[in-house]
């Protein structure tokens, strides 16, 4: 890996760094998203968007059900009021070269990335047939055939890891990008700060994600973090920022493509700072009462993602109908996965011993 | 058709609830999202939203009743083009039984799982007849060992602090920098958490990192990396995600440098299923396995120790020098006494043994090298030859090796057992910088020698 070159040399340098630092390009995204925020999609391209956030979101819903029937155990963390997010993201990405990394809170990303949802429902009820045959569970998923790398229950490990993938893929030189999603309260973390110096010292191919959904668990942003913008939190590593509306989908793949046009070009990492909520309790078991009802409320009738996309959906000249057939078809495929996961085999017993280790000793 | 509403498990050890509040009723349209009641568990008031799209049927569970089962249908949902008003729940006090009942519990079963057999018993490769042996400290042994690999594959990489233009803290790395250029020979920040995390990545997405840990007890800032990230993801993901990583570096006490800078890790990384522990004592061994480690698709953690890095072994010189990992070596046969130990504690071992053999005590000396797989075989057959046995570990005595060693014999060898197995380790305390408290910490040659005469009565 080379040294990073520093720009100003080395040692004695000024102790006051002049205003002008013209290498540094914490604005430049940021100002590129301003002059032109929204992808314009064909009606195609926008029905497939809204397709799979239905999906993440009846999927999810599901998801919540089968918990409250005991089919899903341990812990559920619920993607709904995201989908927006990784939907977007996803769909700026190049999935033969683009790997991803993210959190516990993974369904939504796993759907967005094409996988099935049967074998993601059939590992959150422990089944055989789950994508990590059942000894993974809700928080542990990964598919290394569809580049996505879990999937990981400890809070901002995925940043980390994120910033290993990056770094592979500039020590193969294969042209991709990482994108390590983390939340806000993972942001906080130590490890989070170590791998932003490491990915801008040696110019990594990574986008840091940071879905704000404004809560840390039941702490609320403010109460956990003294800077709150976290599109700022680069700054002291030189890595330029982006914020953008996590609730638009449109805005997302905007933001997207702009940051991956600079990652791309050898520049080193990029900070999105996407705003979002989610409507549902940080897991299952939380009844999320550090926030009322009333701000919920208000998010689903004036920023939800999904009726966002209806109303462009509309303006494009979708009708009703169309979204019926959608809703309908997600419906039977979420219904499907559903049944698939409830009646599919738990793992044999003998699986409690395999791929503890790869190799025999 | 309709759709049952049933309590729901709001916890993961909910059993019943009480219906606190209903928050629609008969005859409302919901939609998914819609809060529908608020139910009460023994620690929150939860809420229960709608799933489904339809108009509330029938109420079949009164608002305040308390004590509801889990899986009790609540309430009945009709579905699109349905007279709600004529919804009648089919079953209304049907229960689902929880999940936690109707999953078959594993261990009432018949059916046991069973560990699986160990490989089939693994030699080191004959030297053949005629090979040049060569002199070799541990530390070039480790840089040889290293250099070879990289030469082999090119996805194998070292990283760490100081390994590239400083050539090593240890000089472990000396001139790889020169022949692999900053590529491969990777400097980094000081930052353990941060550089083990990267290079796990690095591991998981196709590269075969080398991770140099400066000493392991810095590895302490990293260890969530080593263990949570690179000793389950293989099982987490059903065998699909491999990382084949090694994280080296010296372990266990050096001199002087107080409690911080001396442990020994070899417990606490064996404690681990996901990982394979290596602690070599000599350059043959440090080579060898070196090698083994790099080339496994597991991850490992290979335990060096700085004050043998400069001692001088002989090594043959052979293009393919590897070891097996999960083998331990007799590195002195006898027949009266066994004396099992690792890394540094080898030394002492053979010194002991030397002593003992003056005194007409004829000691075997086993080198586990590999902590994890432990070679449990070995162990045994020489218990079941010599009766007796000594474990002399340079580390902590609680929960050590040693102990795991005590219990195998009493498991497994109990027959065997002429005499109780005694462990000889350091003393309990944090390690201390005074010379003379120091020395009285850490274990050496007259305790094992002592040991030794106490298990054979003499």
């Amino acid at each position: 890996m080379p040294k990073a070159k520093t720009d100003a040399g080395s040692g004695a340098e000024p102790a006051v760094v002049s205003a002008q630092d013209e290498d540094f390009a914490l604005h430049s995204l940021q100002e590129a998203l301003a002059a032109d925020r929204r992808y314009t999609p064909n009606k195609e391209e926008l029905l497939n968007l809204y397709e799979q956030m239905v999906l993440i979101r009846r999927f999810e819903e599901r998801a919540g059900q089968l918990y409250g029937l005991g089919l899903i155990g341990g812990f559920c963390h619920l993607y709904i009021g995201q989908e927006a997010v990784a939907v977007g993201l996803q769909s700026a990405l190049d999935s033969n070269r683009d790997s991803v990394i993210t959190g516990y809170r993974d369904h939504g990303h796993m759907l967005a990335y094409g996988i099935d949802p049967k074998v993601i429902m059939a590992e959150l009820t422990g089944r055989a047939a789950g994508i990590s045959r059942g000894k993974g569970g809700s928080m542990h998923m990964f598919s290394v055939e569809h580049k996505f790398y879990g999937g990981h229950g400890i809070v901002g490990a995925q940043v980390s890891l994120g910033a290993g993938l990056a770094f592979a893929h500039k020590y193969r030189e294969d042209g991709g990008v990482a994108m390590a999603y983390f939340g806000d309260g993972a942001a906080n973390q130590g490890q989070v700060y170590e791998s932003f110096n490491m990915a801008a010292l040696w110019k990594l191919p990574i986008i840091f994600v940071i879905e704000n959904n404004g809560y840390a668990m039941g702490t609320a942003v403010k109460r956990g973090s003294a800077e709150t913008h976290f599109h700022r939190r680069g700054t002291a590593f030189r890595i330029p920022g982006m914020q953008v509306d996590g609730m638009d989908v449109l805005e997302v793949r905007k933001a997207a493509e702009v940051a991956l046009e600079y990652v791309r070009a050898g520049n080193g990492p990029v900070l999105m700072e996407l705003n979002t909520y989610r409507y549902r309790g940080h897991s299952m078991s939380d009844p999320a009462k550090y926030r009322s009802r009333e701000e919920v409320q208000d998010v689903r009738e004036k920023r939800d993602p999904i009726e966002h996309v209806k109303q462009d959906l509309a303006a494009l000249g979708v009708d009703e109908a169309a979204l019926k057939e959608i809703d309908k078809r997600v419906r039977a495929q979420v219904a499907e996965s559903a049944d698939f996961a409830e009646n599919s085999p738990e793992p044999e017993l003998s699986e409690l011993y395999t791929d503890v280790l790869v190799e025999r000793y | 058709m309709a759709i049952e509403l049933k309590m729901p498990a709001l916890s993961p050890t909910m059993e019943e609830g009480k219906l606190a509040r209903w928050l629609v009723k008969e005859g409302d349209e919901v939609k998914s999202g819609d809060i529908l009641a608020e139910i009460e568990t023994d620690k929150a008031t939860m809420e229960f939203e709608a799933v489904d799209e339809g108009t509330v049927g029938k109420i079949l569970v009164a608002e305040g009743t308390e004590g509801v089962k889990v899986g009790t249908v609540i309430a009945v949902l009709a579905g699109e083009g349905e007279d709600a008003s004529s919804v009648q729940a089919s079953a209304p006090q049907a229960e689902a039984a929880p999940a936690a009942e109707a999953a078959p519990a594993a261990e009432s079963g018949a059916a046991k799982a069973e560990a699986p057999a160990r490989a089939p018993a693994k030699r080191d490769p004959e030297i053949p007849h005629g090979t040049n042996m060569k002199t070799s400290t541990v530390r070039e042994a480790l840089r040889d060992a290293m250099a070879e690999e990289m030469r082999r594959d090119p996805r194998v990489f070292v990283m760490g602090e100081e390994v590239a233009e400083y050539q090593g803290a240890y000089k472990v790395t000396q001139g790889l920098l020169e022949e692999f250029g900053p590529q491969r020979v990777i400097d980094t920040p000081i930052t353990e958490y941060g550089f083990a995390g990267i290079g796990t990545g690095a591991a998981m997405g196709g590269l075969r990192p080398v991770i140099e840990f400066m000493t392991f007890n810095f590895a302490m800032q990293a260890i969530d990396h080593i263990i949570n990230s690179a000793a389950k993801t293989n099982y987490m993901s059903g065998g699909q995600m491999r990382c084949p990583i090694v994280f080296r570096g010296p372990n266990g006490a050096a001199a002087r440098v107080g409690a911080q800078h001396s442990q020994n890790y070899g417990p606490w990384y064996a404690n681990v299923p996901g990982l394979v522990v290596i602690a070599p004592y000599d350059a043959y061994d440090a080579k060898g396995l070196l090698k083994a480690a790099i080339r496994s698709d597991d991850p490992v953690v290979f335990l060096e120790n700085e004050l043998i890095y400069g001692r001088t072994f002989e090594l043959p010189e052979l293009d393919e020098h590897v070891l097996p990992i999960g083998k331990a070596r007799i590195m002195r046969e006898g027949k009266d006494v066994t004396i099992v130990s690792y890394s540094i504690g080898v030394g002492l071992a053979l010194e002991a043994a030397e002593q003992l053999a003056g005194e007409g005590i004829d000691a075997e000396v086993i080198d586990l090298r590999t902590l994890r797989p432990l070679d449990k075989e070995t162990v045994l057959e020489s218990l079941a030859k010599t009766n007796r046995i000594v474990v002399a570990e340079e580390g902590f005595p609680v929960c050590s090796i040693a102990s795991e060693i005590s219990a195998i014999c009493m498991e497994e060898g109990f027959d065997d057992l002429d005499a109780p197995v005694v462990r000889v380790c350091n003393e309990d305390v944090p390690l201390p910088y005074a010379a003379n408290l120091e020395k009285a910490a850490l274990i050496d040659t007259p305790r094992i020698v002592e040991a030794v005469r106490k298990v054979c009565y003499r």
